[in-house]
């Protein structure tokens, strides 16, 4: 069976969701193969033949994390001469997507984004216009890139063969003329990822001060979901940029999308209308976040939040 | 120093979208045109490169004829110049051909920046930085909600998915923004006024050198079988609260199995 190459994504060893995701996806299409890049790979390897990888190809230069984006499409290119792949999926991350393009440069394939299926023979569905309409697409030419987003299918434990194989990179100049010269953490520790979790809850506005996040915040934990904000928050300094859900923010498609005190924006939007159910808590009646709520709520979040959370912890007992 | 800023065209978010039944491309011909929201950023930040650094500011945008009127836009803003790539062989070109394109224009152009927007609101694919970093063997600043340029290096600190990144590289390089960076202007009316004896250059694909067999919808690498349009999202239920208000989201919660 031909491989699939999947480009996993991890944290110093730890993977995200959404690699095992990937692996499943790639079980549907071919036999599994990861390619693991930068430092703590090799820590990823029990976990991903645990999800399906039939081999592994493991490089742990810290080229990978020093500069940006280039050195992991040369060695995907690598292995795409290689290997011959069916396919190469990647993350629909920020990075992922990047990977993906240099290495459609570099390979003269095609690049799908944003794909939230793809069948046995490479049709990728995308979501467009704000999940108005959805596309079918394929590659015409070279070896198919598509870029899946997180929460398109799930894990699946499956005992892959596992082999690891140690490659390396070659990478050239241009590959390493970004630099990494600092990585700075502003994370709110202790929650899911906000891109992968399947239960998002966001503050806006509405929600008035950096404090008052703690109701959101409190919110979230009673359902294991991540915080997310609008721009509104953001730029108010009241919650970190990388929690910014929207256009210039993440793109998030969970299973559960609560939105407390934002109003709606078309830029917001752009970043959680495919959750599949979306409720709204908002104290304007006309505010345009309602035409997308399965659920709306009018009220004052101050008092619908903290009660909310209450009865969530009291029906979990 | 000299900047050359990518602007796209793209159709008003606010307006119904919808592909065209034909060709299966994004119907650009039916709706309000206005220029892609974030690219305004990156002019603006070429514009105050420009301010305290001298040199000139130059507006590339592969598009139909009627992207003229986003290139007067920019060039109202105080951008310098334009170049306007157009041709209906181009018509259909998925990203990577795009940027085959912009990157032979490119080639043909003195710069030592070119700043692009992080992401198209029509497209949305975010590739385009990356996809010219490789095409022109230059570094990728991508994602920038900071920039700063001193040197011949250039410094952004890149969003990330836990917090920021600091990247740096020597010029000349590709950066591409997000809103964070700065606050756009308007044009004022004497900017509007300028626009219109600014220096503008129609390019066509020969003047690119590339092969018309290369570019647009019959040979894009990616494309489109099919497509379905999904029934609009039906606003649910709208309750108001009435002291209640916890335990009514928590019973609709419950009902949808999430507690
Ligand atoms: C280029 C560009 C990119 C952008 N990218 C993004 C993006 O990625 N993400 C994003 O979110 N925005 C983005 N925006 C900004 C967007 O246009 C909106 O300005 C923003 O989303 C508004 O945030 P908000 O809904 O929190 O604030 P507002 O629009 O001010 O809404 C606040 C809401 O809170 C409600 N409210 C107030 N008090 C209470 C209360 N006590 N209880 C209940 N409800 C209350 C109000 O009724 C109101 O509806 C972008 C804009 C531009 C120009
Ligand atoms: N046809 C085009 N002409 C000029 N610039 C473009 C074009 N397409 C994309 N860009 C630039 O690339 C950025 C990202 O676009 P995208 O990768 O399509 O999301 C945009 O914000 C523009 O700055």
């Amino acid at each position: 069976m031909t491989e699939v190459l999947v480009l996993i994504d991890h944290v110093d060893g730890t993977p995200k969701k959404v690699s095992f995701e990937l692996l499943a996806l790639a079980k549907t299409l071919g036999s599994p193969s990861a390619v693991v890049l930068g430092a703590g790979g090799s820590k990823t390897v029990d976990a991903l033949k645990a999800f399906g990888a039939d081999k592994i190809y493991l490089d742990e230069s810290s080229d990978h994390d020093e500069f940006l984006v280039g050195t992991k499409a040369a060695l995907l290119a690598q292995l795409v001469a290689s290997a011959s792949p069916t396919a190469v999926l990647v993350p629909a991350t920020a990075e992922g997507k990047e990977v993906g393009a240099r290495l459609a440069v570099k390979t003269g394939g095609g690049l799908l984004t944003d794909a939230v299926g793809v069948t046995t023979d490479l049709v990728a569905e995308q979501p467009i216009i704000g999940g108005s309409v959805v596309v079918s697409s394929k590659v015409a030419t070279g070896t198919p890139i598509i870029a899946v987003r997180a929460n398109s299918t799930a894990p699946v434990e499956a005992d892959g063969a596992g082999a690891v194989e140690n490659v390396s990179v070659t990478a050239s100049d241009a590959d390493k003329a970004a630099r990494v010269t600092e990585r700075v953490v502003e994370a709110k520790g202790g929650r899911p990822d906000l891109g992968e979790a399947s239960i998002v809850v966001s503050g806006g506005r509405g929600v008035g001060s950096p404090e008052n996040f703690s109701i959101i915040e409190a919110l979230a934990d009673s359902l294991g979901a991540a915080v997310g904000a609008s721009r509104a928050a953001t730029d108010a300094g009241w919650y970190p940029h990388q929690n910014q859900v929207g256009q210039t923010g993440r793109t998030v498609s969970p299973q559960l999308y609560i939105a407390a005190g934002i109003s709606g924006a078309i830029q917001h939007r752009a970043g959680m209308q495919t959750s599949k159910t979306i409720v709204a808590i908002n104290k304007d009646p006309e505010a345009p976040i309602f035409e997308l709520a399965d659920f709306g709520l009018v009220g004052d979040l101050n008092t619908v939040v903290p009660a909310l959370t209450e009865e969530i912890l009291k029906r979990k007992g | 120093m000299n900047i050359v800023v990518l602007v796209k065209q793209v159709p008003d978010t606010w307006a119904e979208r919808k592909l065209s039944e034909s060709d299966k491309t994004l119907d650009r011909a039916s709706v309000d045109v206005v220029m892609n929201e974030i690219d305004e950023y990156a002019v603006e930040e070429a514009l105050r490169l420009k301010e305290a650094q001298g040199g000139e500011v130059t507006i590339l945008t592969m598009g139909p004829e009627r992207a003229i009127e986003t290139i007067r836009k920019a060039l109202s803003m105080g951008a310098d110049k334009a170049v306007h790539l157009t041709d209906d062989a181009l018509k259909g070109s998925d990203a990577v051909q795009t940027s085959a394109a912009l990157a032979k224009v490119l080639e043909g152009l003195e710069w030592d920046l070119v700043i692009a927007g992080s992401e198209a609101t029509d497209s949305r694919m975010a590739i385009m930085g990356a996809l010219l970093a490789e095409r022109l063997g230059k570094p990728q600043l991508t994602g920038a909600r900071k920039l700063t340029v001193d040197g011949g290096k250039a410094v952004i600190e890149r969003q990330t998915d836990n917090g920021y990144a600091v990247v740096e590289a020597s010029l000349p390089a590709i950066v591409s923004v997000v809103e964070k960076i700065n606050e756009p202007r308007y044009p004022s009316f004497k900017g509007i006024m300028a626009a219109k004896s600014k220096p503008l250059d129609t390019k066509s694909l020969a003047d690119t050198g590339l092969d018309a067999g290369s570019v647009g919808l019959a040979s894009a690498p990616s494309q489109v079988v099919s497509f379905s349009n999904k029934p609009p999202r039906q606003a649910g239920q709208v309750v108001k609260d009435e002291g209640d208000g916890g335990s009514k989201v928590a019973e609709f919660l419950a009902s949808q199995k999430f507690v």
